[in-house]
Formats: C-alpha cells, sequence, structure tokens
C-alpha cells in the first residue's frame, strides 16, 4: 500500500465510518441542528456497532449464497449437457430480480417468520441476477482457441472448467459479485420492516420520531459500507486478475 | 509410427474426410495440405480425437487410439494451433507445464525441462520464465506454444496451421526452428497448412487434400513430377515446378569434389538458391562451402539445369 491519494481516501473513509461507529457520541454536535424539540441527535434505541455488523452480516449470508447458486447455475447452463436450461434459468434469475424485495418479504414472513429469514430470502433472490449473468458472458466468451488448447493437451472437462474457464471468467465473475452485494447492502435496510437487526431500524426510527439526524445516520453509514465494500471487491479482484486480463 | 485408416467424417449431408488413409513413419514430418474445407483439420483433428471418426481407425505404435480415453492419449501427442492458444492467466513456465502437470511430473523434473525447451526455442528462461503471454511478440508466443506442445516429449506431435498467423519472416524463422527441434527430439510431425511452400519447405511426405479426399500422399519430389491427379499439379504450381523441384535439393548434394571457384554457396542452400545467386553475380559455377568455412566442391549452372529437369 502506498501513499497515493486513493489509498489516502480510502482510509479516509474507512476511518470516518469506524470512529463513527465506534464512538457516535462525539459526532453529536454535527447532528443536532437536524433535530427538533431536544430530540437526542445520535440514535440511542440500540448500538450502532451492532446493528451494523448485524446488517454487514445479513448481506454477506445472502450474498454467499447467491454466489454459491449463480456461479452453479451459470456453470451448469454453459456445459452441453445443461444447455437447454439456460431460458429456464435466464427466466428464474431474471423473475428474482424484478419481482421487488419488499413483496418477496411480504410473501415470505407468512412462511418463514419475522426476523432474518424473510431479509435473507429477499436479498438471496435479488442478489442473483447480476453474478449470473456476469458468469454466463465471463464463461461463454472463453476464446474457443483457448478451450480447443486445453483440450487438445488433454485436459479432462472439469480440469478445462477449473483450470482455464473459471480463472479466465473470474474478472466477470467478480464484477457480478460486487454490484450484487452493493446493491443489497442499500436494499437489506428494508429487512428492519420484518424485525430484521440492521440500518433500517435507524432510518425506520427516524422516520417514526420525525427525526432527520437519525434518517442521515442510517443512510450515511450504509452509504458508507456500500462505497467501501464495492472498493475492497474491486481490490481483490485486481489483485487475482492482474495477470489474466492486462490493462 | 501412426497409421490412418480409412477414416470417414461426415457433417449431415457432407462428407467432410472421405475414406483416408496415411501413414507417418517414426521421425518423419509429414505436411497435410489443401484448401479450406478440404477436411485437412478434421483430418488432423480425430488423430488425437478431438473428432471423433465416423469410421476407419488410427494406430499410434500400433495402438488403437480408441484403447484409452480421449483425454489420456491426448496427453501423449502434443498439438499446437494457430494463434497458439496460451493460457493468459498463466506464465511462460506454467504454460510449458501444462501437460508434465498433468501427467503428475514432479516439480524436479519439469522444472529442469521447461529450461531445455525455452534454451531450444532461443528464449533465456531467467528472462522469461515468468512472463505471462500477453508480454511477448506473436514469434515468442508461437514458440512457446511449439513448446508447450513439446513439453511432456511426445512422440507425436500435430500441428494445424500453426504459424498461420505470423509475419512471412518470423514464419521462415519458425519453420527453420521446428526442423531443428525435430532433429533434435526426433518428433514425428504432421502438419496442417494451407501453403504450398511451407509444405514443400517442412515435408518428408506431402498428403494433398481436396474435398475430403486424399488425391496424393508421396515425397515432395513425386508430387511434382509425377502429380497423381491434374489438380495436385495445378495446386503445386505449374508455371514454377521446375525451381520448386530445384529447392527440394541442397547445394552440397549435388556438389563435384575437386577445385572449385567462382562466388561461395553455403553447403545447406537449395539449389533453387544456388542458381539465383548464380544468375545474379553472371558466374556459371561457384565454391559450395561447408558451415565450418571448407570447400565442398564445385556446383555448376550446368548440373543445376540438368537437375530442374523430371528424371
Amino acid at each position: 500500500m502506498s501513499l497515493r491519494p486513493a489509498n489516502l481516501l480510502r482510509a479516509a473513509t474507512l476511518a470516518l465510518l469506524a470512529g463513527f461507529l465506534l464512538w457516535p457520541q462525539r459526532f453529536a454536535p454535527l447532528f443536532a441542528p437536524l433535530t427538533q424539540y431536544g430530540a437526542p441527535p445520535i440514535y440511542d434505541q440500540g448500538d450502532l456497532l451492532q446493528l451494523t455488523l448485524a446488517h454487514l452480516a445479513t448481506v454477506c449470508i445472502a450474498a454467499v449464497a447467491s454466489t454459491l447458486v449463480a456461479v452453479g447455475l451459470g456453470i451448469f447452463v454453459t456445459r452441453p449437457s445443461g444447455a437447454e436450461f439456460l431460458p429456464l434459468s435466464r427466466a428464474l434469475v431474471n423473475v428474482g430480480q424484478t419481482f421487488p424485495p419488499v413483496a418477496v418479504l411480504a410473501v415470505a414472513v407468512p412462511m418463514v417468520g419475522f426476523g432474518e429469514k424473510p431479509t435473507l430470502i429477499a436479498l438471496f433472490a435479488y442478489g442473483l441476477l447480476p453474478i449470473f449473468e456476469n458468469t454466463m458472458v465471463g464463461l461463454q466468451t472463453c476464446n474457443r482457441e483457448l478451450l480447443e488448447a486445453a483440450s487438445g493437451m488433454g485436459m479432462s472437462a472439469r480440469q478445462r472448467l477449473l483450470g482455464v474457464e473459471l480463472p479466465i471468467a473470474m474478472p466477470l465473475i467478480l464484477e457480478g459479485v460486487r454490484l450484487s452485494l452493493v446493491i443489497n447492502i442499500g436494499t437489506a435496510t428494508i429487512g428492519s420492516t420484518v424485525a430484521a437487526k440492521g440500518l433500517g431500524e435507524v432510518i425506520i426510527a427516524g422516520l417514526l420520531s420525525n427525526n432527520t439526524a437519525f434518517i442521515l445516520q442510517g443512510g450515511l453509514v450504509t452509504g458508507l459500507m456500500a462505497v467501501l465494500l464495492y472498493d475492497a471487491v474491486g481490490m481483490l479482484e485486481r489483485r487475482i486478475c492482474k495477470s489474466a486480463h492486462p490493462a | 509410427m501412426i497409421k490412418v485408416e480409412n477414416l470417414r467424417k461426415r457433417y449431415g449431408a457432407s462428407t467432410v474426410v472421405d475414406d483416408v488413409t496415411m501413414t507417418v513413419e517414426r521421425g518423419r514430418f509429414a505436411v497435410i495440405v489443401g484448401t479450406s474445407g478440404s477436411g485437412k483439420s478434421t483430418l488432423l483433428r480425430m488423430i488425437n480425437r478431438l473428432v471423433e471418426p465416423d469410421a476407419g481407425r488410427v494406430l499410434i505404435d500400433g495402438k488403437d487410439t480408441r484403447d484409452e480415453p480421449a483425454h489420456l492419449l491426448r496427453r501423449r501427442i502434443g498439438y499446437a494451433i494457430q494463434g497458439h492458444g496460451l493460457f493468459p492467466h498463466r506464465t511462460v513456465a506454467e504454460n510449458i507445464a501444462t501437460v508434465p502437470h498433468l501427467l503428475g511430473w514432479s516439480e524436479a523434473r519439469i522444472r529442469p525441462r521447461i529450461e531445455e525447451l525455452l534454451h531450444a526455442f532461443q528464449l533465456d528462461p531467467a528472462g522469461y520464465a515468468h512472463k505471462f503471454p500477453h508480454q511477448l511478440s506473436g514469434g515468442q508466443q508461437q514458440r512457446v506454444g511449439v513448446a508447450r506442445a513439446l513439453a511432456a516429449e511426445p512422440a507425436v506431435l500435430l500441428m494445424d496451421e500453426p504459424f498461420g498467423a505470423l509475419d512471412p519472416i518470423i514464419r521462415g524463422k519458425a519453420q527453420d526452428d521446428l526442423l531443428a527441434i525435430q532433429r533434435r527430439f526426433g518428433t514425428t510431425i504432421v502438419l496442417v497448412t494451407h501453403d504450398m511452400d511451407e509444405a514443400f519447405r517442412l515435408g518428408d511426405r506431402v498428403a494433398v487434400m481436396s474435398h475430403g479426399r486424399m488425391l496424393q500422399y508421396d515425397r515432395p519430389a513425386a508430387l511434382l513430377t509425377r502429380p497423381a491427379d491434374p489438380l495436385v499439379a495445378r495446386m503445386t504450381g505449374i508455371a514454377d515446378r521446375a525451381l520448386r523441384l530445384l529447392s527440394l535439393t541442397g547445394a552440397g548434394e549435388l556438389a563435384t569434389p575437386g577445385a572449385a571457384d567462382g562466388p561461395e554457396i553455403p553447403a545447406a542452400a537449395s539449389l533453387r538458391d544456388a542458381l539465383s545467386e548464380l544468375l545474379w553475380r553472371g558466374a556459371s559455377a561457384g565454391r559450395v562451402m561447408r558451415e565450418d568455412g571448407t570447400v565442398q566442391g564445385q556446383l555448376t549452372i550446368a548440373a543445376i539445369i540438368a537437375h530442374g529437369k523430371p528424371a
């Protein structure tokens, strides 16, 4: 890590977020002008750090599940044996994206109850599309010449997939994961409507008590997290793929 | 030794390879030449079973290629294609080590092999082993592609237009390198090309294909002097066939020992080049020089002209 402007900005953003979550009261003077009638300027109905971690955990669990399913499906439909399932898989994944997460919550709550579960389901469905599409494009655009060379040298189908196709598709797959994560960091706030622990709680509390400071805090923490996560996956991506895809 | 027996392949209504039989002796260099769509690539790909034949069989050293799983068969057969097909996410060394890894060679055996190959292809291991393919020039990528195909010491090497993407000067160099490598490792090579000059330059035996049929499979000189089919004569070139014939013989083979004068001609030069040199100098004879700088003998224009007439 060098001291380039990008790294400085990264460190500053991270420090700001960590500082706010660890010592929120120190930021009280900043938010005080947004409150009326002596309302608390900093969210006081729960620990902000814990809410943030719970929020992050929900998003990450959903992302791991979406990634496993979407990548698996993407691999399956690009094999000769799975090619005929391509339209069906595409339709299913598209439905997951077009169906609003709020509606998924409404459907899921009667089946699995309140709490984290319906939120996980909604985020999982919502996050599938970008990963699936990118996996598929990544695998399909793998140079025919390369695949022929791999087969010609005696790689089995499995060795070819693991040794050639996936590594070459990896930048695109990670790009899909990154997109999916960022979308879901924001989307996860709606989980609080069904009693999932998360930053939505802060926003909803602000809306109910007409406290702009709360709304802003929930929104800012969510936003900073999204930016940092986007950046982190991007760094990971560059690290893994710098050789395969020269700039 | 590769024996191809009555191979046939159809795609729908069209027969791409039609009853082809050919034998490539151990250590020989066979070139299959034909226009695009002649079935030459399909024929090549049936040897390592990238394409499964509809009829006929392929024997390598007497063993039917269908006796083992296709991917295991292919690990024993080198395969190089146009545009090299190097893995962009692996270094030069890792690319070359592909088949040895698949075969489970130990690192202690792979490392010296990579160095040996890089040296053989005039790539300094220290400078190139850890480069990625995109950091190499086209000619270097192609050399690494051939080195990779030879990595596991295959007895048989199949090449599909390996030099097609190279410019003429680099291609000539690559062809010379390949001949040197073949002599060094004694590999049996089957190479597919549409370039007749390349076929004559490289092949001990040249097969001419058209519309799925093998019109003739013979020594290069025989294709010129005794074409089995008018199409063979047309494809090998009627206007310059005498010169092509001269290009198949080295100056050293025709030199007569004894006193010699006139311009110097390297023994390794073809008669065609020797004739050109003598015409250019306005000389009727030249001195054939061995590589070590000693005089091998005399070569006269008359002798060259006599050789350019089919026996």
